[in-house]
């Protein structure tokens, strides 16, 4: 087909669109698409090939090795890099795929860096929404698409609504009231400048949104910390010692060998461990401790272990069956109470002392697992126990976490850089309107977050706020 | 057999009746009463807020109303003075009874219009199409297109304490039987109601309790065309009191006999202009409220009472009006009261104003449940267009909300549900500082002119007004000046390099004067209306680039036309709820779907799915 007929072909969306193409973990490598008219400009700005090649000077169709790099200039993955140019291609725009190191590290940072560079984050079913509008696929794909972007959008909006914890959540809304109060002072005082009304004084609602913007400046500061790719699903593996910790977890890791991966941890000095089961990521907290020697895990002790609950999404409670349940047992099934826990009951070859059912323990029978790490049986229902944790009945999807994750970083950003620019409009005495006109951006922004988007509220606020009428 | 009927001759009546004729179209101009012509039945002004950018967009497309109003004004005011120029505007006061005498003379005088006395009982239609109409005095006309601009008179109902009748306005006939031909057609049909405050004789007040209020003498004109001189405009001033203690006591023991609390009223008033009834009411903590005294014309003593609006019975009336500093001893001449009356639910039209049911019939100000003359003489321009468009097989104007105030009031007309009279606020306008009063000319003149409303001498003043606006932009980005000269005209400036013009403007401090003391000579040739145009585009560019960037990224979504005989029942992957709406709604493009109340982005993904399939 004539490229020049395609690029006048109409399409509705103008702008450049990313994600991650590969499920998280269930593979060696990932895939990072980027598709749009801005799709090698915002792959270029982070790539850096080993032979100097740009992938603007590419040829359809063929691959570039080099490496990623982030804003720092630090280098984030070693990718292989290939382009497909207009037309041809699924989406029949230009569309670069980033081929990185499988795990999520190397897909979320480069899929954040191309949305740094003005990539937007792909809806759901977009590349294929794309690829119908522009004609590469048929009418009956096209009711896939629906399909898919219907179910997907009622599963990240259910997601999106569990994800978000209640306090932040509350915080979010609570600053966007805090700008649509700014915005009813603004705009009584611009369109109902003849009823003399009595409005909040100009450099007074400069302070409020210099407020505004630090309770932003928190709210990312916390969220990067809350990044999937920091803290994600983190289990602790919880016991007294010698109770089989560590074989537990050499047991876990042997079976899916092949893709751990090691990333530096950034609370700690520590390396933490990533280990898949059943494709879930699970980062296992302090491993560095628990993977060294028996002897080792002798002088960690029970305090330390402690000490990861708190920071645990799942908690594994591992007991010795082979014997009596002490106070130091009891102890740590006392702190792990209210977390999402496991009981993982080992040594069951070396045959049952204690009836665990008795005890009243606080978990259900699918919460108590019985293994054998010396004889490696027990560990399918582990994994199959600690996946139904995990995913329950999809209420933790991990993909969909690191999306929404990613997109409201990206909207927190943008909130911030619109609030900035209304406290400098304010500061330079620039008159109400300007300010105002990024503080309705900033609301509108924050209201993709809380599901608020009623158009009329300021005007609303100003009916019942003040008495108008002359 | 006439090419357009209008029906009334109210502000939207004049406008849709002058731009049938500008194109040559045979034109009758039916209304009730020819004495009231043009008539103002409410505040006698024109502007404010939000009103004097639609006034400004008519004009620059070829409309009447800023020009007459320019020349029946009798105090101009600049509002926002101290705020930027996208929320400044023009406010008039108006000698109503030399504002009709205008406008009917010009409507007498214009070619293809014909006025005649009539109150129209029927429309006549031919399957799906309107052919004319019939009057209650048993005449029939014949047209290829009906507009109807019959503002309140549809069943209208005047409501003073408890007392109530069927009346347009106080002293007129009603309109009774339109309804019912609408109705019987498919429309569908909801109540508004709205009131006036009571007029004193100027003789009866005590000015000197007042404080004086006059106008400001450099606020400028309406028209972009055709601006009196400034020596030849009268000044007169109006004057403001408040409410007391007195006032709120009095009408609180009497508030059983306001309509609003009595049930006679239960219909929506709009909320810009609650009655004094009300005000008492939901603001119990304020003391006193504001009373603007404002005169009705210059050759009348009539005072109109702005902020005083009551529907209370007229011998309490009179004493509510007397606990007023100043008017202890006002006279009444004309009692306030509230009219409720039937307008169209305003989502059964298209952009173009024709009604999405009957061909070739459109409808245009307080019928599709607005409130202001100004607001009402807009729809009135872009109906009378459109309809004389249609039957010359021309293109539709369209308004879209990127491109005008207007845009943005028939875009929310048409998209949103109403649940009062609908005004219009400067807030209204998501691309408010784009939209501006001092640019409408430069926005709109192009459009009005290739549509055949604005004259080509009109039209080729813009263009060259746009020409010396780009040149002198050029200009100021071609010269340097070096600090020196800079900082010895301005030393606060304290410039060690050498700095663009144009760099220089975007300085808040750095004002026209300045810049034309660095160009020296090169500035001349550039009047004040293009310096002032060079400013605000240098000046603020960063956010006026911002709203265009806005605008590029929805430009698709508005342009994409939805066919109108779409079943989105049969559409798959739509909630329920949308579907609903959108078959309610029936919007003219996917822009406008989207600002549906109720239709998600997910839902306008998957309509646009489902039409490209088709």
């Amino acid at each position: 087909m004539n490229k020049k007929k395609i690029n006048n072909m109409f399409y509705i969306e103008e702008d450049t669109i990313a994600a991650i193409g590969t499920k998280p973990g269930e593979a060696a490598i990932g895939i990072v698409k980027i598709s749009g008219k801005e799709a090698i400009r915002v792959a270029d700005s982070i790539f850096r090939s080993k032979n100097g090649k740009t992938i603007n000077e590419l040829k359809s169709y063929s691959l570039l090795y080099g490496e990623i790099i982030d804003g720092r200039g630090e280098v984030v993955d070693e990718v292989i890099v290939g382009l497909m140019r207009n037309p041809y291609s699924y989406t029949r725009e230009d569309v670069v795929e980033i081929n990185t190191h499988g795990g999520i590290t190397p897909t979320t940072k480069v899929l954040s860096l191309c949305m740094d560079r003005g990539a937007r984050l792909a809806e759901p079913g977009e590349f294929t929404k794309r690829a119908f509008l522009n004609g590469r696929i048929d009418l009956s794909q096209a009711e896939a698409v629906i399909d898919l972007i219907n179910s997907k959008t009622e599963e990240s909006l259910k997601i999106a609504a569990n994800n978000i914890k209640g306090n932040i959540k509350k915080e979010i809304a609570s600053i966007r009231d805090g700008i649509v109060e700014i915005l009813v002072q603004l705009e009584a005082s611009i369109d109902f400048i003849e009823e003399d009304l009595e409005t909040t004084p100009y450099e007074e609602l400069r302070k409020k949104t210099g407020v505004l913007l630090e309770r932003v400046e928190q709210l990312i500061k916390d969220e990067s910390k809350g990044e999937i790719i920091k803290n994600g699903v983190k289990v602790a593996i919880v016991g007294k010692p010698n109770v089989g910790k560590s074989s537990l977890l050499n047991l876990l890791v042997k079976k899916d060998k092949a893709i751990v991966t090691s990333i530096p941890g950034t609370t700690r000095d520590a390396v933490e461990e990533i280990i898949y089961v059943g494709g879930i990521p699970l980062i296992i907290i302090d491993t560095a401790g628990i993977r060294k020697t028996a002897s080792s895990v002798e002088k960690i002790g029970v305090e330390r272990s402690l000490g990861h609950i708190d920071e645990a999404d799942i908690v594994l409670m591992v007991v010795d069956g082979s014997r009596k349940l002490d106070g130091r047992d009891f102890n740590i099934i006392g702190k792990i109470e209210n977390k999402n826990s496991i009981l993982v009951i080992n040594k069951v070859d070396l045959g049952q002392k204690e009836d665990i059912k008795k005890l009243g323990l606080p978990f259900g029978p699918e919460q108590t697992i019985r293994v054998s790490a010396l004889k490696k049986t027990g560990i399918e229902d582990l994994e199959h126990s600690i996946k139904k944790k995990v995913l329950g009945n999809g209420e933790l999807n991990l993909e969909d976490k690191i999306i929404i994750n990613q997109r409201h970083k990206k909207i927190m950003q943008d909130v911030r850089e619109v609030l900035q620019d209304a406290e400098t409009a304010m500061a330079n005495k620039l008159s109400e309107e300007f300010a105002s006109a990024d503080l309705k951006i900033a609301s509108g922004l924050l209201g993709e977050i809380t599901g608020d988007t009623a158009r009329e509220e300021v005007l609303e606020n100003i009916f019942s706020r003040f008495c108008i009428g002359k | 057999m006439y090419d357009v009927i209008v029906i009334g001759a109210g502000h939207a009546g004049c406008e849709a009746a002058f731009a049938c004729a500008r194109l040559k179209l045979n034109t009758l101009l039916l209304t009730i009463n020819l004495d009231k012509v043009a008539l103002m039945p409410c505040n006698p002004a024109i502007g404010g807020m939000g009103k004097s950018q639609l006034i400004k967009e008519l004009d620059a497309m070829g409309g009447q109303m800023g020009k007459i109003a320019d020349l029946a004004g009798i105090q101009f005011k600049l509002l926002n003075q101290k705020k930027g120029p996208a929320v400044q505007a023009l406010r008039t006061q108006i000698d109503k009874k030399e504002y009709e005498t205008l406008m009917k003379h010009l409507l007498e005088t214009t070619d293809n219009i014909l006025l005649k006395q009539g109150t129209v009982a029927k429309l006549l239609v031919d399957g799906i199409k309107v052919k004319g109409v019939l009057t209650e005095d048993g005449m029939q006309f014949l047209a290829k297109a009906v507009i109807i601009t019959s503002g309140t008179f549809l069943r209208g109902r005047i409501i003073i304490g408890d007392k109530d009748y069927y009346a347009g306005r106080m002293g007129e006939n009603p309109a009774m039987n339109l309804t019912k031909s609408l109705t019987s057609l498919g429309f569908e049909m909801d109540r508004f109601q709205t009131a006036t405050p009571p007029r004193v004789d100027k003789r009866s007040i005590d000015f000197s309790k007042t404080i004086i209020s006059s106008g400001d003498e450099e606020a400028g004109s309406f028209s972009f065309w055709a601006c009196p001189k400034r020596g030849e405009r009268a000044n007169i001033p109006s004057f403001l009191t408040y409410t007391n203690s007195k006032t709120h006591d009095l009408i609180a023991q009497n508030i059983k006999y306001s309509p609003i609390r009595s049930g006679i009223i239960n219909t929506h008033g709009p909320r810009h202009c609650p009655s004094i009834d009300r005000k008492v009411l939901n603001f119990p903590q304020k003391h006193k409220h504001p009373v603007f005294i404002e005169p009705e014309g210059v050759h009348t003593n009539e005072m109109y009472l702005q902020g005083l609006t009551t529907s209370m019975p007229f011998y309490l009336q009179e004493k509510i009006v007397n606990t007023v500093e100043g008017l202890e001893k006002a006279s009444i001449i004309r009692p306030g009261y509230a009219v409720e009356y039937d307008y169209l639910i305003p989502c059964q039209l298209n952009y173009t104003l024709e009604s999405k049911l009957i061909e070739n019939l459109y409808f245009a100000g307080q019928i599709n449940g607005t409130s202001g003359y100004e607001e009402a003489a807009v729809q009135g321009f872009v109906a009378g267009a459109n309809a004389s468009l249609k039957i010359l097989g021309k293109k539709p104007l369209i308004l879209t909300r990127d491109t005008s105030y207007i845009g943005v009031l028939i875009d929310d007309l048409i998209t949103k549900d109403l649940s009062e009279p609908y005004r219009m606020y400067t807030s209204r306008a998501e691309y408010r500082l784009f939209l501006r009063s001092d640019n409408a000319d430069l926005r709109l003149a192009t459009l009005g002119f290739e549509a055949g409303f604005l004259e080509k001498e009109a039209h080729q003043k813009t263009l060259k007004k746009q020409q010396a606006i780009d040149s002198l932009i050029k200009l100021l980005k071609n010269i340097t000046i070096k600090p020196q000269k800079a900082n010895r005209y301005r030393p606060n400036l304290k410039l060690k390099e050498p700095i663009r013009l144009y760099d220089l403007f975007k300085r808040p401090q750095v004002n026209i004067g300045d810049i034309k003391y660095w160009l020296d000579h090169a500035s001349n040739g550039y009047g004040d209306g293009v310096w002032k145009q060079a400013e605000i585009i240098i000046k603020y560019e960063g956010y006026i680039n911002r709203q265009f960037e806005e605008i590029k990224k929805t430009k698709k979504l508005e342009k994409f036309a939805i066919p109108s005989n779409i079943d989105y029942f049969r559409f798959k992957g739509l909630t329920y709820g949308a579907q609903e709406k959108l078959s309610r709604k029936r919007p003219n493009t996917l822009g406008q779907a989207s600002r549906i109340a109720g239709v998600s982005p997910s839902d306008i993904s998957i309509l646009l799915l489902n039409l490209r399939r088709k």
